[in-house]
């Protein structure tokens, strides 16, 4: 039996009805099974208040004004506010949004101030730049830069205010809400729970899953669909990807991270609408990426890097890479007497038209980045976010119909058909061989070689299309296929990255300060050891979500038998297994690539081992996750594979307002 | 004669949007304040006083036994915000938590915030136009309950003028608040350099929030969804009479000089002779 606290309230109030409602829950542990969620019904409910998503709600508003039939659209955003989560280049090409909202030149407080003016490539060695010749379709006549985090913000504005999309932010998409039974099935005919809604996060638990006085548990919003539109490698995404097996067909995703900061430079430094792209130094020629510079509106100039996730070295460091970058004397000129007012980082999708997946599954589907959409010639995908958006709208509205409870779950199918007929398809297509030129042994120069033919004579109209490379071993199907390609530290040698110069290029810590993260304390740590499909199994099938919390949370949730006693060995199991490879064979890589200082590998003090009996050969696993900006990378890139991001309370997490 | 349910109090809570604390702030090119093109939220002693706010409702109930359960609230708390239309959204937050009602005095777009002063002379006005409305005892405000300072100006004088320009007892920077309604008192416990102070005033009082009163609560989404239909009454400087027009001019706005490192020393004779360059002395 639960212990109670003892009555406070004198005797005769004992049989009144108490009007409060927190029941004497102090530092129970956290009982899955005795929650009673709060629940609500809605037409569709979209999980990601970013351009694809916002895109499908304002779509779908319309479609309700101009057919009549009324729809309700609920958008649940992790972040404090739509746009907070978001960062990128950017320069956006305002096809969709030109069909989205065709009047946005005349709206009040567009962001799509500044019109890119020109377009240049440029070769960077240790100190010198080269102008190169670029491929035709990053040309960006008709484009704007602009940050897509105000972006999204505006977009939110008008969703809002103008079509009565209601936006929920501060709530994250926790879980798919399943149906008790299977009922549907799948893309290949197999019999499948489908999904009917989304459960957001439980509030007020402590890092040890024990409930504080401020418990809340998550609410559930069913729903006849569920979109997720939550950028590259959403969480929830991937276990429905996982559960509906959607990648049966298609090549793995795979991944880059870009690192951004924003500069207000000095005046004479200003070029309103230049838009530069770098490649080379400081990257070697077996790594794919590069670095741009956008000179946005305002006097402020938006640069960064970005750095494929196959890299082999697990020496390197992202955040080195770029504040070495810095170093370069094209920068230093151009920030000299500058101020740096923003950083953040966040992974990007590279795997173009081979990596879409299966786009829908019983009762929803994938929008914008969680289906990969970037056009990595062109380095834009906002444009096909959005469009991805427009279309799920369209299908959504066609195939709910009226009747709840006891309906079949909605059949998203007409909208992969759409995507696949849309210029989306299209835009993909065309640059679809690029990115597997560079998979080569002859690195960036193969590369280049072949898209340099194929961008400006082929235009994809080839017979072939490429397929992602493979490391010699390969990895499984729900394992990242970048993760694969990381080599033992043995083979490598550690970079002599250069010290910091202040303030041209400063130290992780104070980076991070300017992305504005932050997480209510004593939380449960979002990011779990634990693999994802071990992940999956935990959640839906043993009732266990403490799984890969850490031993403590194991330990509080055996106390009440909310999972089995062996759990908790099997948790400390994992975590020793996790350090003892990465720090073991990989030199600790997630320390050294976190562009936020996560995760650290350190010495246990005094004697051998943690109070948890977690670590290995005196070396322990810390997670800062207070510090983290949903990034992604520690969940695509560690060697090990078993990081799975989840989502932390609402409202944490970076506040980007000009990325 | 059935005794009437007794009303107990009638709370109103200012609230401000002030810049998020999570946000790292920058002065603004024109050096004449901070970018406020940053995450606004509600300023975390006001969310305090709201919290409190509603742990006087929840106090009151408990132990008022012989008010049916079917009585209309005895407590109603009611938020104010000075703003843009922006400003509505922290309204809301207040409502989702557990307020019953909105005010919204709202400026423009571009306008400045009102200084001190003029918050402390509209929330004034408000009160006076309903207590005149609620006539006699029924409906008159009691009791204001306000953080004791904005985080992005930190003035730190809204509640003491207000209390000084409305006449009421006031109970600055309280770390904890009981209220006894049956003798119209209020005892409260004041944050002082020394330790505490106890301070008991009579009604209607201006209580002002400091960091240890509680811990706020986090506004669930269900109630956030109830909150949209609660009612938020709008209004104009202009209709309760009173004027922005700044009295401050702000002349400049800079960052903190940059802290110079210090340096090591190798002896104490180095450290004597440091001591003595900077001009510091025995005794």
């Amino acid at each position: 039996m639960r212990r109670s606290k003892p009555a406070l309230l004198p005797a005769r109030l004992l049989f009144k009805r108490s009007i409060r409602t927190s029941a004497p829950r102090w530092n129970q542990p956290f009982d899955p099974k005795s929650i009673e969620r709060a629940e609500d019904e809605v037409d569709v409910c979209i999980v990601g208040g970013g351009p694809a998503g916002l895109s499908a709600a304002i779509r779908l508003k319309q479609l309700e004004r101009e057919k009549g039939n009324e729809i309700r659209v609920v958008v649940l955003e992790k972040g404090s506010e739509a746009g907070s989560h978001i960062l990128s280049g950017a320069v956006i090409e305002p096809r969709a949004l030109d069909e989205l909202l065709p009047e946005w030149r005349t709206m009040e407080e567009h962001p799509l101030r500044q019109p890119a003016t020109s377009s240049k490539m440029l070769f960077m060695t240790e100190k010198m730049t080269f102008p190169m010749p670029h491929p035709p379709q990053m040309s960006n006549k008709g484009n704007y830069i602009v940050s897509l985090s105000q972006y999204a913000r505006w977009l939110a504005n008008v969703a809002e205010n103008e079509y009565g999309v209601e936006i929920y932010p501060g709530f994250a998409g926790a879980q798919l809400l399943l149906s008790e039974a299977p009922d549907a099935k799948d893309a290949w005919g197999n019999d499948v729970r489908s999904v009917r809604g989304v459960i957001t996060n439980e509030v007020g638990l402590t890092k040890d899953f024990r409930m504080k006085s401020s418990f809340e548990p998550g609410m559930a919003f069913r729903s006849k669909v569920t979109l997720l539109a939550e950028g590259a490698h959403g969480s929830l995404s991937k276990q429905a990807i996982q559960m509906y097996d959607l990648r049966k067909e298609s090549e793995p995703q795979t991944y880059a991270i870009g690192l951004k900061e924003v500069w207000r430079v000095d005046p004479s430094e200003y070029k309103p609408g230049l838009v530069q792209h770098l490649v080379g130094w400081p990257l070697s020629s077996d790594t794919y990426g590069g670095g741009w510079v956008y000179h946005m509106n305002d006097g402020l100039v938006s640069l960064g890097l970005v750095i494929a996730l196959d890299y082999k070295n697990p020496y390197l460091s992202p955040y080195r890479e770029l504040q070495r970058m810095k170093h370069h004397p094209f920068f230093r000129r151009l920030l000299k007497d500058g101020e740096r007012i923003g950083y953040g980082a966040r992974s990007l999708t590279e795997g173009g038209f081979q990596s879409i997946p299966k786009l829908n599954f019983p009762g929803g589907a994938l929008l914008g980045c969680s289906a990969g959409v970037v056009n990595i010639a062109k380095i834009k995908g906002t444009h096909n976010a959005m469009k991805t958006g427009m279309l799920a709208a369209e299908a959504a509205y066609e195939a709910i119909h009226e009747e709840s409870e006891d309906a079949p779950a909605t059949d998203m199918s007409g909208y992969d058909k759409a995507f696949h007929e849309s210029w989306v398809r299209d835009d993909l297509y065309e640059v679809r061989n690029l990115r597997p030129s560079f998979g080569t042994k002859l690195g960036i120069w193969g590369g280049m070689a072949y898209s340099g033919v194929d961008t400006l004579f082929l235009k994809g109209r080839v017979p072939w299309t490429f397929k992602h490379h493979r490391p010699s071993h390969g990895p499984d199907k729900t394992s990242s296929l970048d993760s694969s390609f990381t080599e033992k530290a043995d083979l490598h040698t550690p970079i002599n990255y250069p010290p910091f110069e202040a303030p041209l290029s400063t130290d992780l810590m104070t980076s991070v300060a300017l992305t504005g993260t932050n997480h209510a304390e004593d939380q449960p740590v979002h990011l779990r050891v634990v693999k994802t499909k071990d992940f999956v199994k935990g959640i839906e099938e043993s009732q266990n979500f403490a799984v890969g919390a850490g031993v403590n949370a194991l330990k509080a949730e055996a106390e009440i038998d909310a999972v089995a006693e062996d759990e908790v060995e099997a948790e400390r199991k994992r975590r020793i297994e996790h350090v003892k490879v990465n720090v073991g064979e990989y030199a600790g890589l997630l320390q050294r690539a976190c562009p936020a200082g996560v995760y650290e590998y350190i010495d246990v003090e005094g004697s051998g081992n943690t109070p948890e009996g977690d670590a290995w050969q005196g070396k322990k696993l810390v997670i800062n996750s207070q510090n983290c900006i949903h990034c992604k990378l520690c969940d695509i890139k560690v060697p090990t594979q078993d990081i799975t991001w989840t989502v932390p309370e609402g409202s944490g997490g970076p506040k980007y307002t000009l990325t | 004669m059935r005794p009437s349910p007794r009303r107990l109090l009638n709370i109103l809570v200012p609230v401000k949007r002030a810049v998020d604390y999570s946000v790292k702030i920058r002065v603004n090119p024109a050096q004449t304040g901070v970018d406020t093109n940053v995450k606004h939220s509600m300023n975390p002693f006001d969310e305090i006083a709201v919290e409190e706010s509603i742990r006087i409702r929840e106090r009151s109930l408990s132990s008022s036994p012989s008010s049916p359960p079917s009585s209309p609230n005895p407590v109603t708390i009611t938020a104010l915000t000075i703003g843009p239309p922006k400003a509505l959204d922290v309204l809301r937050t207040a409502l989702a938590v557990g307020a019953d009602s909105g005010v919204h005095i709202a400026i423009g777009e571009k306008e400045a915030m009102p200084e001190p002063l003029g918050v402390a002379k509209s929330i004034k006005a408000w009160i006076e136009k309903q207590n005149e409305k609620a006539g006699g005892k029924e409906g008159r405000v009691d009791c204001v309950i306000l953080g004791k300072q904005a985080i992005d100006d930190d003035s730190g004088v809204t509640g003491q003028m207000l209390a000084g320009l409305l006449g009421w007892s006031q109970a600055t920077f309280a770390s904890k608040v009981e209220v006894d309604e049956a003798r119209g008192e209020v005892t409260v416990t004041r944050e002082i350099d020394g330790g505490g102070m106890q301070v008991r005033c009579r009604l209607p009082v201006v209580i002002t929030t400091d960091l240890r009163l509680n811990e706020p609560r986090y506004a669930s989404l269900p109630n956030i969804m109830k909150a949209k239909k609660k009612p938020v009454e709008k209004l104009t400087p202009a209709d309760l009479g009173v004027d922005f027009t700044p009295q401050l001019e702000v002349l400049k706005v800079t960052e903190p000089p940059k802290r110079v490192g210090g340096g090591k020393v190798e002896s104490v004779e180095e450290l004597v002779a440091k001591l003595k360059e900077a001009g510091i002395t025995a005794a």
